[in-house]
């Protein structure tokens, strides 16, 4: 906490009296920026990352799906996009969790629900929000996920998608005794969890955040505010279906783009447009449609991307709208 | 014994299959250490956060990795 405060001071000192370079100078700006913020969002990531998985280890999927079981459509929609978004889950096992929940009864779309909340609404990525742009922007974000979760869960349960599940999956008959790693862990061991986990997230996404900011950086300094205005702002009609397209071939974690979304921001791209880039990025990516191939016909996996990318383009407007 | 460790071959899948392979070799124990990567046979165990590890047809792990000690302890209590 205190790191956090002493850090623009520090750079201030540094670049300014150190290295007498002048505040108002462009490229002064452009390091401090990043010197600055590189710091500033690490600190705030780890911070973040620690929270959510401490209080995230007390739940586990295994407590999710008896929770979601005999839950009927609708209601269940709601729920499983709830759960989706404080159960810890990793979208390396969505498929295991899909065989999972359907063999146990859960219906496709509330099961779908969950599985696009899950990386949807990333409490990392709240976090963030929260402590760069305010607590509105955060509950919005929360809200215009968590309805497209559910949105998108039923109108997918209600086209019948059965059919484009690949048949090994109803086969799958549940055997074995199923243990909750939740279960029976002391308090030290949902620390440890914790501080395992921020390492192993740094560890992985310190490249992108370091692009992520380094770009920031170059547009906080370089970018005219009237070429991204023009180009992407308020008046183009298009801004949010272009952001939504470029975050798609995207892959990164919602902390590793926010650097640069915030600089974005404040040349004055409209808030709508940005959460539907950043929407795009973490929830329509190529690896994990691989990954559900397994077991999602590929009609299905194409009413999945088309139902999703459809309500990341609604959310965008609508905020885009509502912010005006 | 027969120790499966199950999981698609992501990051943690395999740190658990390292660690596993340091303890069976620390406790000098006599087990086969099998890798399972096929969903259908994974989700048939019950297990859907992967990786898990399987002890002579049992649920042992699942979800996490252990660290090595919990791992040894894990083991020299089911090979007694």
């Amino acid at each position: 906490m205190a790191a956090y405060w002493v850090n623009g001071w520090l750079w201030d000192r540094f670049l300014y009296d150190a290295l007498g370079m002048a505040p108002a100078a462009r490229l002064t700006g452009t390091i401090h920026f990043f010197l600055y913020d590189t710091i500033k969002i690490a600190l705030l990531l780890a911070g973040i990352i620690f929270i959510v998985t401490v209080l995230r280890s007390y739940m586990s999927i295994e407590r999710t799906r008896a929770m979601l079981g005999g839950k009927r459509e609708g209601g269940g929609n709601v729920m499983a996009a709830g759960l989706g978004v404080v159960t810890p889950f990793c979208s390396c096992s969505a498929v295991p969790a899909f065989i999972g929940f359907v063999a146990a009864g859960v219906p496709i779309g509330v099961t779908l629900s969950f599985l696009i909340a899950s990386p949807l609404v990333n409490e990392i990525a709240i976090g963030m929000l929260f402590s760069l742009f305010g607590w509105q922007i955060a509950a919005l974000y929360i809200a215009a996920g968590l309805a497209i979760a559910i949105v998108a869960g039923w109108v997918l349960g209600r086209m019948g998608v059965q059919r484009w599940v690949e048949p090994f999956v109803f086969e799958t008959k549940l055997g074995g005794h199923v243990i909750d790693p939740a279960a029976r862990l002391s308090f030290d061991q949902h620390i440890q969890i914790g501080v395992e986990e921020v390492a192993t997230i740094l560890r992985k996404i310190w490249p992108y955040l370091l692009a992520g900011i380094g770009l920031g950086a170059i547009i906080h300094g370089w970018a005219p505010a009237a070429f991204f205005t023009t180009y992407a702002g308020p008046g183009n009609a298009f801004g949010v279906l272009v952001a939504a397209a470029i975050g798609v071939p995207l892959y990164s974690n919602a902390a590793g783009i926010m650097p640069m979304v915030q600089a974005l921001y404040e040349k004055g791209l409209p808030m709508g447009t940005l959460l539907a880039f950043m929407m795009s990025v973490v929830a329509l990516s190529l690896p994990e449609m691989i990954l559900l191939r397994r077991v999602l016909k590929p009609q299905l996996l194409a009413a999945f991307a088309g139902v999703v990318a459809s309500g990341i383009i609604a959310v965008g407007y609508l905020f885009n709208l509502v912010l005006a | 014994m027969i120790i499966k460790v199950l999981g698609p071959g992501c990051a943690n899948c395999k740190n658990l299959e390292r660690v596993t392979r340091e303890a069976v070799g620390a406790l000098g124990l006599d087990a086969t250490i099998e890798k399972v990567e096929d969903y259908p046979t994974i989700a048939r165990y019950g297990i859907m956060s992967t990786p898990g590890l399987v002890v002579d047809e049992k649920v042992v792990v699942s979800g996490r990795v252990p660290t090595p000690a919990q791992v040894r302890d894990l083991l020299t209590a089911l090979a007694s």
